[in-house]
């Protein structure tokens, strides 16, 4: 199934994510990130940050829940069930900290068919409460064609 | 604080990380990624995997883990991305599944910039991340 190629270049409504400093010790431990500046506020105080740091692909706990919403939106047409994260990237223009308050907006940068399959990538322009870039990530999905496809 | 110095086409010394359920659940926690593929064999091998497989994503966090250690500040890091190439599978037992971490330098710029070619091996040798490319710069 085709999807809508019109869809390219909309935007969603802003969601904002509050980076607390319990999930961020819980990322790191998760994906073993034993910097002290990642549990020890004082530790990260000391190497420059205001707070404890997310580890740098920390921001797939908020911008995926946001991408998610936007999968799920009937318009769009995307099957979540059959759906394959295919690429990842994150642009970091500095590291995310606990106490951030973080708002992404989610676009559809580009949609593609490839063998009968639907290619998503969608951004996730994440700043901070002045509207200073604080990091982008971008998601390509592949919503694999059904059997009667 | 300065990167370790490097020339093109050096290689980063690997690096082995195993993963077991228990791995995969944390990270399913942590991440709030609750696909039952990465943690019930049912649902996974329902949907034709060979079995249990971890999230791309903490895959690619590993990677990412390993660059940040090489660099010596996870804040250095500057970019990251990758494509999921297959899936490594996580065994139910306490062996796990090993992933090979390795990299090497594709470039370094004027200002100090260094860009790596990040692989990473499942347990077969074969690449689980494809195109995986760091950036990192110290602050």
């Amino acid at each position: 199934m085709a999807l809508d190629a019109s869809f390219v270049g909309r935007t969603w409504p802003p969601r904002t994510y509050r980076v607390g400093a319990e999930k961020v010790r819980e990322f790191a431990r998760a994906v073993g990130a034993t910097d002290p500046v990642h549990t020890d506020a004082e530790a990260a105080r000391a190497a420059g940050h205001d707070d404890v740091v997310a580890p740098p692909t920390f921001p797939v706990v908020f911008t995926w829940e946001a991408t998610r919403e936007v999968v799920d939106d009937p318009e769009l047409g995307l099957d979540f069930t059959r759906v394959v994260h295919r690429d990842q990237a994150f642009e970091l223009h500095r590291p995310v900290v606990a106490g951030d308050v973080l708002t992404t907006v989610v676009s559809v940068a580009e949609i593609k068919e490839l063998a009968g399959n639907d290619v998503v990538t969608f951004r996730c322009d994440v700043t901070d409460p002045d509207g200073g870039p604080v990091l982008v990530s971008t998601a390509t999905l592949v919503g694999r064609a059904g059997e009667d496809a | 604080m300065s990167l370790p110095a490097v020339a093109v086409g050096d290689a980063l010394d690997g690096h082995e990380v195993t993963l077991t359920r228990a791995d995969l659940v944390r990270y399913a926690g942590a991440s709030g990624d609750l696909n039952p593929i990465h943690w019930s064999e049912r649902t996974a091998t329902a949907v034709g995997l060979p079995g249990v497989i971890a999230h791309g994503m903490l895959t690619m966090a590993l990677a990412a883990q390993f660059v940040a250690d090489w660099a010596g500040d996870p804040a250095a890091v500057r970019s990251f991305s990758t494509r999921f190439t297959r899936p490594v599978v996580v065994p139910d037992d306490d062996a796990g599944a090993t992933v090979t971490l390795g990299a090497t330098v594709k470039a370094v710029d004027d200002d100090g910039a260094v860009t790596l070619g990040v692989t990473a091996l499942g347990p077969d040798g074969r690449a689980v991340l494809g195109k995986a490319v760091a950036v990192v710069r110290a602050r």
